[in-house]
């Protein structure tokens, strides 16, 4: 039997596609000739929802998006809302507000590793991972109620103060980091069944990255040190010192170092946020109906995944005309096929994950 | 302090080049909460789109937005709008180009920016606006059997049937 020109069907429930994404493949033999991702699975109509909701009621539906970074998108709806009602957020809350969102990238990116060597078969390391994220997800939970929709942030600023005794625990969760990162990498780094699997695989250069509308570690793993953070502060973070990792290698092991580096910038920026937590209030005085004047704004930060924003125009109501989420999975998942050509049918898995795709956020 | 709609000398001097190159095509530009929307006529759109990118800098396509402005939008203003937001990396600038869609359609940008793909399907599945020239216009989210765009203002909420 011959296996030239088969088209193999992968999904829409396949366990390495990380949720309900369907990928129609066509490989002669090992090679892959073509990959055609199919999504919408997971629409729900977000954007059309929210058209009938006011602007507080739309927060919670936020967290549904990337569900594993879920602060990261409160955080970007709730920045869009109050540039565009003006809205100035106390100073304490702007610095809470990037330490749980940091908390956020790390336990997103801890989870990513674990999925990601899971899915090129170290099992082992998931457990790793998971086991690290669990103490990311105490701390959500011991902040606002909820581990994985967390609803975390309110517009104008915060629903609760960090009390000295979270703050301890953040502290003590983070002295234990730099350790715990070491086992993954003594795990993974020198590994040399990660390394043929990760190094070459599923490259891009940094002009096609950028043509295709790459953000996030994807980038700066194709040598493009660009991070929202750093490049358009917003929330205060011109105040903290940290640097952007990058690497030139643009291949799977490449984003596997800059995620394991940014983790580690995450930290840093937590820990000066923590030490130099100003007083005051965590919540601005915001009308409790909510009217915007007719305007337009686009906002978008730098969530675990890329470039994460909203746009929203309103027209005077408590209810926006419209609003369109900028989601980093969208966008990075066109990339897939350039970075499989010429690939054999096994990187699939190992290319797809290290996109870091969340489905929730690409379907909508 | 410059002279142009935006009072910031790199972002004014991006606005003079692309209203120096576009001609009349431009029909205004709007200054408002530090973002600088350019509206373009929908004819010179991929050369503008083009002229940034070659000759400004403007190589990344953030995002590609849908606008339904209701089914009577009023004398003079079209039905559908869509916009364009550029970033252009080195200078961190950001500019918001607007097109009206005649005749519910619009000139395909992914001879210009691959980014536009997906982002042009989503419009074309959400509102039902055509783009002349793309390669593969196909519904994204939906299936293909399904009947309407969902972020038209006179589809249903809770849907048909």
């Amino acid at each position: 039997m011959s296996f030239k020109d088969l088209e193999l069907n992968m999904g829409p429930q396949h366990p390495s596609t990380h949720g309900v994404l369907r990928l129609k493949v066509k490989i002669d033999n090992e090679v892959i000739l073509s990959i055609e991702p199919v999504v919408g699975y997971l629409h729900r109509g977000m954007e059309k929802l929210w058209e009938s909701l006011t602007y507080p009621q739309i927060m919670p539906y936020t967290d549904r998006l990337d569900y594993i970074g879920a602060v990261a998108n409160n955080f970007a709806y709730a920045l869009a809302v109050e540039k565009l009602a003006g809205i100035e957020v106390p100073k304490r809350a702007q610095y809470i507000r990037v330490v749980l969102a940091e908390l956020m990238r790390i336990s997103s990116h801890l989870a990513w590793i674990g999925f990601q060597a899971n899915d090129i078969g170290a099992v082992s390391v998931l457990l790793y991972g998971f086991e690290d994220r669990e103490d990311y997800l105490d701390i959500f939970e011991a902040y606002a109620g909820g581990r994985l929709t967390i609803n975390a942030l309110r517009l104008g600023g915060l629903p609760f103060d960090l009390d000295a005794d979270l703050i301890a625990r953040i502290r003590a969760t983070l002295a234990g980091l730099p350790r715990r990162l070491r086992e993954i990498e003594t795990l993974l780094d020198e590994n040399r069944i990660w390394k043929h699997r990760t190094q070459g695989v599923g490259c891009i250069s940094a002009a096609e990255a950028v043509d295709y509308g790459l953000t996030g570690p994807c980038l700066r793993a194709a040598g493009i040190p660009w991070d929202i953070r750093k490049d358009i502060p917003y929330s205060s973070y011109e105040d903290f010192e940290f640097d952007v990792p990058t690497s030139d290698r643009s291949d799977v092991y490449g984003r596997y170092q800059v995620r394991m580096r940014e983790i580690r910038q995450s930290a840093r920026i937590v820990t000066q946020a923590l030490d130099r937590l100003p007083a005051g209030e965590v919540l601005a005085k915001v009308p409790r109906v909510l009217k915007i004047p007719a305007g337009e704004v686009f906002h978008t930060t730098e969530a675990p995944k890329g470039e994460l924003g909203f746009y929203i125009k309103s027209n005077g109501t408590d209810k926006p005309e419209r609003i369109k989420m900028k989601s980093p999975s969208f966008i990075n998942l066109q990339s897939l096929p350039l970075m499989c050509r010429g690939g054999i049918f096994s990187d699939i898995v190992g290319i797809l994950g290290s996109l870091d795709i969340v489905l929730g956020e690409i379907d909508k | 302090m410059s002279d142009g709609p935006t009072g910031r000398p790199d972002l004014d001097a991006a606005y003079a080049a692309l209203a120096a190159h576009a001609g009349d095509a431009v029909l205004g530009a709007v200054f408002a909460k530090g973002e600088l929307t350019v509206r373009l006529r929908a004819a010179a759109l991929v050369a503008a789109v083009a002229f940034l990118k070659a000759e400004r800098g403007f190589a990344a396509l953030s995002d590609m937005i849908g606008l339904d402005n209701g089914p009577a939008p009023g004398e003079g203003r079209a039905r559908f709008t869509v916009l364009y937001q550029l970033y252009n990396r080195d200078a961190r600038l950001r500019i918001r180009l607007a097109a009206d869609a005649e005749g519910e359609a619009l000139p395909s940008i992914v001879g210009v920016h691959k980014a536009a793909d997906w982002a042009e399907r989503e419009i074309f599945d959400m509102f039902g606006l055509r783009f002349e020239g793309h390669p593969d216009l196909r519904r994204i989210y939906l299936d293909p059997s399904f009947e309407g765009h969902p972020l038209r203002k006179d589809f249903p909420l809770q849907g048909r049937g």
